[in-house]
């Protein structure tokens, strides 16, 4: 018998009775403002900035990126030949700017997928992260973002909740591990 | 797989030599535990967020044989290899395979506790393979040739200063520089460099979901996802636990996870595998090693719901003052404690007993596991199995004997208080460990219940 017909014949055998799943309605009670999404994910050491035009994107840009050699936009339609070169080729990027899908105000986390990012490796291996959210797509919990995120469409997803960090040395917090080193989130109408 | 020659208490001994440290260990960890706390009060309905996920988990467990092949169909239609695992040395010998197939010679890994419980690393360098551990923390206990003391804090047990000394000696960094910022940064010069280099990445898994064949991987620092999307080759490793049935329910799971873990609201990173990146392949190893069995003892099989938070670790006042190295097995602390006797119940007959069975684990736990319940239910099949130490079968006797017959037990209780007062050295001596820190309380003059009948007939007569 192959190891995966012994594991699952020991499973059926030794599994317990059937219960039922849980209802998952009535879990969540929490604020869904923009304000609460902003307070939550500053905590996270995340910048927030309301922008309404172009000029405010750039202008939120220019305030806290200011040194950026390589920038990539995965929003562009112009700029797009980055997307089918080797991955690695993108270690040198300072900034890349990616649309988020959700954002969810009780954990600061934004969705996006590989359709957004265009590569996986992109919103990981550049050296600080931008994404780009719309006001009106701020959920409460995680339960409404699965609600809306619904079926996967694609071969990747992430909830990205500020900038990548790590407390492993003697529990001190330190922003910039392995991915960005830090998150700017520009929130438009 | 075990080659330790000690236990817990003697291990314990030793990471007590070291007073000061032993205390900020204790006093960090209960820090973190407190920020759990805080986590979990400001959300509301907390307390229906952990039944909903105990419920869910058992749920999965009684319906595990259904959901693995449901999530294997999902897998293969998703388009990763999928491979099953009865034991530990068979999951090395799967990974080696892929690995040899694809002359791959350096692989970069990010936090698996799977592969530490089954020794990966040292099968794989055994075989010209070298393995970099890419967690921060996981580096540095690598580095120093040691395995991680605590499942999320892998090196909570090392002060900044012998960092910085590791980190001088293996990656350079000048002599004396302990500045948590600064090793960070030159970490992360140093496993970029990995990361670029890597023909192949292994991460764990935390949760996988059976209605859509994808797996969610958890971390703050990147890891996982610098390793996975720019090898060619991404093996994930699963212990058949982590099935959960649909996409809706990790949302319960993430709200739970790292609150409970580190009192953050969520990981930086929760990273949603589906289908490999065109051009890579992804393998999904599918491990049993004990688990079925587990799953069959019905006193311990809700070990399984599990989400490896460390939550009963950071609260247990025993964990918090031994250190994680003193269990001598991959999973520490109480959890560790339960699932670790069904590896291997003789050499992992002492854990059990490593608890005051206060119950502060049940009480954290976020799939409200009962663990204390567990860790008690063990040491009564551990002791009728005739497996605990001779001294604890001779005192467990004893104390059967005279708590089983009225009369022995005042006999024993009035010889007792007699022998307290008139030869202390006989119980504070240094064969008794339970006087090792403790003052000798003052022998009453009178048992309880003789306390009782007179104060009973001076009221009557009152």
């Amino acid at each position: 018998m192959s190891s995966r017909d012994k594991i699952l014949q020991a499973v059926k055998n030794n599994q317990p009775e059937h219960t039922m799943l849980p209802s998952l309605e009535g879990l969540s009670d929490m604020p869904d403002t923009f304000e609460d999404y902003k307070k939550v994910v500053e905590g996270l050491g995340a910048i927030v900035e309301e922008i309404n035009s172009e000029a405010d994107e750039l202008a939120a840009l220019d305030k806290h990126l200011p040194d950026r050699l390589r920038i990539i936009d995965a929003r562009s339609s112009i700029q797009r030949e980055w997307i089918n070169e080797d991955p690695h080729t993108l270690e040198d990027v300072d900034v890349a700017l990616v649309e988020g899908q959700w954002a969810v105000a009780e954990n600061g986390a934004v969705w996006l997928t590989e359709k957004e990012m265009q590569v996986r490796a992109l919103p990981f291996i550049c050296q600080h992260l931008v994404l780009i959210i719309s006001r009106e797509r701020i959920l409460a919990t995680m339960h409404e973002a699965y609600e809306k995120i619904g079926s996967p469409e694609n071969g990747f997803g992430v909830f990205i909740a500020g900038p990548s960090k790590t407390a492993d040395i003697e529990q001190s917090l330190v922003l910039g591990a392995h991915g960005a080193k830090s998150l700017l989130v520009l929130v438009k109408p | 797989m075990n080659s330790h020659t000690t236990d817990h208490a003697t291990l314990a001994d030793k990471f007590n030599e070291n007073e000061p440290r032993v205390n900020w260990h204790d006093e960090t960890l209960w820090w973190v535990r407190k920020k759990r706390d805080r986590m979990a009060w400001s959300v509301s309905g907390w307390e229906k967020l952990r039944e909903a996920a105990s419920d869910i988990k058992r749920h999965v467990l009684g319906n595990l044989h259904d959901y693995l092949v449901q999530f294997e169909q999902q897998a293969i239609k998703n388009g990763a290899i999928v491979h099953w695992a009865a034991d530990a040395a068979e999951h090395n010998k799967i990974v080696l395979e892929i690995l040899q197939q694809h002359q791959v010679k350096r692989m970069v890994k990010s936090k698996s506790m799977l592969t530490e419980e089954c020794h990966l690393n040292p099968h794989l360098e055994a075989n010209g393979i070298d393995v970099i551990d890419t967690d921060l923390g996981e580096r540095i206990v690598q580095l120093a040739k040691e395995p991680p003391s605590h499942i999320v804090l892998p090196c909570i047990h090392k002060k900044k200063e012998e960092i910085g000394e590791l980190f001088h000696e293996h990656l350079g960094t000048p002599a004396g520089n302990a500045d948590p910022q600064f090793l960070t940064a030159a970490a992360r010069q140093h496993l970029r460099q990995e990361f670029l280099q890597a023909d192949a990445a292994i991460t764990g898994v935390n949760f996988a979901v059976a209605e859509t064949g994808e797996m969610v991987v958890c971390t703050n620092e990147g890891n996982a996802d610098m390793g996975a999307h720019l090898a060619k080759v991404h093996i994930a490793c699963m212990g058949i636990e982590k099935i959960i049935p649909k996409r809706k329910h990790l949302g319960v799971f993430l709200r739970l996870l790292a609150r409970s873990a580190t009192g953050q609201p969520i990981t930086t990173y929760s990273s949603h595998f589906r289908q490999p990146n065109p051009g890579q392949e992804l393998h999904i190893v599918l491990v049993d090693n004990g688990r079925s069995r587990q799953l069959g003892r019905e006193d311990f099989r809700n070990s399984l719901k599990c989400i490896r938070c460390g939550a009963c670790m950071n609260t247990c006042p025993v964990y918090r003052r031994s250190g994680g190295h003193s269990y001598h097995t991959a999973v520490a602390g109480p959890i560790g404690s339960i699932l670790a006797p069904n590896l291997d119940m003789k050499d992992f007959a002492d854990l059990p007993f490593a608890s005051t069975l206060c119950g502060s684990c049940s009480n954290v736990c976020p799939v409200k596991i009962d663990i204390h319940q567990q860790l008690y239910k063990w040491r009564q099949v551990i002791v009728q199995e005739g497996y605990a130490t001779s001294g604890k079968k001779m005192s467990m006797k004893m104390m059967t004997s005279v708590l089983s017959s009225p009369a022995t037990y005042r006999t024993a209780g009035k010889m007792g208080r007699w022998v307290l007062r008139a030869f202390p050295g006989m119980v504070n001596n240094r064969m008794n460990p339970w006087y090792k820190q403790r003052e000798m309380p003052a022998p009453p003059k009178v048992s309880f219940s003789e306390w009782y009948a007179k104060n009973k007939k001076d009221e009557q007569q009152g």
